[in-house]
């Protein structure tokens, strides 16, 4: 009864003009840098940092978490209607979103990412205000064999379940998981992986040059290839009561995948060092481990746009709470919410809920808010979105050539990545050509730096041995739920040639 | 495809091949009291690539992936047409951005794409050339303080008047 109340004097808190007219501004331009290829959240929240000394503490950290929001749901609008990825954590949004908006559903698409980010956001506002304090100390019992677990499973889930031929599959993983390793090696701190000795690669290949090469060039120069020019994009519903439609449709198609990903994306979210991008990549793979129809995923399935952004918006609201009980940010973004709060004067950690009650339930009380409003107003910019669709192909795609060369240069600074980006695009062209799936690779490349050092870690811990994966309470079933996805096609492979003998 | 799927394979096998050997620059074992070495993680992973090539190229053999199985060439006349029209026209992009600056550059791409391949007419082409960069300046240098490349000297009279008009 207690929380109810702090949460009804925080909700009142964020309704003041002042932090109602804050969570406005900074859902819309969250929106707006999250729909831009290249920047995400982490982006929005770093340049606008300096603008928060401008208002009090409460009202500065309510602005940032609602651009952290609006950016949450931006990152949709990139994947569905370009078919890049604006940041890691809408990677996985692209593989049915986009199949969707080459079908003419793209407002169906963004529609659905809409819904799932709301309630993926409110399921994880109320599981924040009831059991914060409880999920921490939980959190911080994830120790390396854990966390590495849980990215094996990640893993899992898209060799085991896939339609795909394996051996491109098991490749296309393994490749992204040694792109991701170039650069230094992050616990001797030696070079490692200079290819041809270049020295471009002493910074490493982030996430965002394969994505963009593979999604902004690659697939791009597939999609003209494969269809002669003569795309068909979509014929958008723009009126309201199609979207109404699109509504019903998506909560009757979609309420596996958004559920999914509600729970995943905030238990992941909260892990520190973990965030929405695995969260979201996570509950893609065990939503179409779960569904009916498995081989639909990848061609425009409904849950495979619901399950990763319910997941991306739970999990941002997830990563704020390791940030404030103990102030350990749970994200890049989260990072820079925890400075700010230091530069505010305001100290994270257990204390802060008894010593800035006020502040905490304002920010908790926003979360609510901004989540109500980033959904009303991702709605009803859908149509505008879309309408970039009605664009003519011969226009749009230059666009989106242009987009992701630009933003992917804005990302980096580096035009050493963005001539990596053309080589990624030129040779994704060709393995698409030839079956190989790629978004393996972009997920791994993702997941690689976190999971390195954790295995490496475990494996120190354990004097090398490595039946630590198995015989920890938490790591031991993850790992065999793991490993049972990775040996099923093989055993899947056996059974049929014992019955075709 | 037949032919290129093997070629594709042999070229992969040689890269993983490649990676392992630049992997084992570090060491590749369990070493004590340190835990695996540096080159532990890529260097078996790289193992796995190559051991994967072995397993694509036999279902080569055997015929059972789509592109073993096809006659068709990996590109006809019009894919090679256009991969050198589109995957040419966004290398000359890029190599434009260090020489006229990225704004250029991005105009002169849209107005050869625009008008050249995409047929569309004078004006729409130039219109959309020209505002596209602007609208990338305020966004990228006034709005989110991003510093774009400027290219060689005689770009600065322009960038000159732009960012007077920002700062």
């Amino acid at each position: 009864m207690e929380v109810l109340t702090l949460l009804g004097d925080g909700m009142l808190l964020a309704l003041q003009p002042l932090n109602l007219v804050m969570i406005l501004i900074g859902v819309t331009v969250g929106l707006f840098i999250g729909a831009m290829p290249g920047l995400g959240s982490v982006n929005g929240v770093a340049i606008l940092l300096p603008v928060t000394f401008l208002v009090p503490p409460a009202s500065a950290i309510i602005f940032l978490a609602a651009i952290y929001y609006g950016a949450m749901y931006g990152g949709a609008i990139s994947s569905v209607t370009l078919g890049i990825p604006g940041a890691s954590t809408a990677v996985a949004t692209t593989f049915d979103g986009r199949p969707l908006a080459r079908q003419g559903r793209a407002s169906f698409a963004l529609v659905t990412a809409a819904l799932a980010s709301f309630v993926g956001g409110t399921v994880a506002n109320i599981l924040f205000t009831l059991f914060a304090p409880a999920l921490a100390s939980v959190a911080l019992s994830f120790g390396p064999p854990e966390v590495f677990a849980l990215m094996l499973l990640a893993f899992a889930t898209f060799i085991g379940l896939g339609g795909d031929d394996i051996p491109k599959t098991i490749f296309s993983i393994c490749l992204g998981l040694v792109l991701g390793a170039v650069g230094f090696d992050q616990i001797s701190g030696a070079p490692r992986l200079v290819l041809f000795d270049n020295t471009g690669f002493l910074q490493g290949i982030g996430f965002l040059v394969l994505a963009i090469g593979v999604y902004g060039i690659g697939e791009m120069l597939w999609t003209i290839e494969q269809t002669r020019g003569e795309v068909t994009t979509t014929t958008p519903r723009m009126t309201v009561k199609g979207m109404a439609s699109e509504t019903k449709e998506a909560a009757s198609r979609a309420w596996k995948g958004t559920t999914i990903g509600s729970f995943l994306g905030f238990f992941v979210g909260v892990l520190p060092a973990a965030g929405a991008t695995p969260g979201s990549l996570m509950s893609y793979g065990v939503a179409k481990m779960v569904s009916r129809k498995p081989e639909d995923f990848g061609k425009g399935n409904p849950d495979g746009v619901a399950a990763p952004e319910a997941a991306n918006n739970s999990a941002s609201t997830g990563s704020m709470l390791p940030m404030l009980t103990l102030g350990i940010p749970g994200s890049p973004t989260t990072a820079i919410l925890l400075g700010g709060m230091v530069i505010w004067g305001l100290v994270p950690g257990p204390r802060l809920f008894v010593d800035e009650t006020e502040f905490v339930w304002g920010l908790i009380g926003s979360f609510y808010i901004s989540n109500l409003v980033a959904v009303l107003i991702n709605l009803a910019f859908i149509p505008l979105f879309v309408s970039m669709l009605r664009m003519p192909f011969t226009i749009l795609a230059p666009m989106i050539f242009v987009l992701s060369i630009a933003g992917g240069y804005a990302a980096t600074r580096d035009m050493f990545d963005v001539w990596l980006m053309v080589i990624f695009g030129l040779g994704a062209f060709f393995l698409r050509k030839f079956d190989y799936p790629l978004a393996p690779a972009v997920l791994a490349i993702v997941l690689g730096p976190i999971a390195e050092p954790t295995l490496r870690q475990s494996l120190l811990l354990s004097s090398g041995d490595p039946s630590i994966f198995f015989t920890r309470p938490v790591a031991g079933p993850i790992t065999i739920v793991a490993l049972v996805l990775i040996f099923l096609p093989v055993l899947r492979l056996l059974r049929r040639g014992r019955w075709g003998s | 495809m037949r032919v290129g799927e093997i070629v594709t394979v042999g070229i992969l096998a040689l890269f993983s091949v490649y990676l392992m050997w630049k992997s084992a620059e570090l060491p590749i074992g369990y070493i004590a009291d340190t835990g695996p070495g540096g080159g532990a993680w890529p260097f078996w992973l790289s193992g796995v690539m190559l051991l994967c090539c072995g397993a694509i190229a036999f279902n080569w053999w055997r015929r059972t992936s789509p592109p073993s199985q096809s006659d068709e060439p990996l590109l006809d006349a019009y894919g090679w047409r256009m991969l050198g029209l589109v995957g040419g026209g966004i290398v000359v992009f890029v190599g434009l951005v260090s020489i006229i600056s990225m704004y250029g550059a991005v105009a002169v791409f849209l107005f050869y794409y625009i008008r050249y391949l995409g047929r569309h007419g004078w004006a729409l082409s130039l219109s959309i050339s020209l505002v596209t960069p602007l609208v990338l300046f305020f966004f990228f240098e006034g709005a989110m303080r991003i510093t774009m490349p400027t290219g060689l000297p005689f770009t600065d009279p322009v960038f000159n008047i732009l960012y007077e008009i920002i700062y």
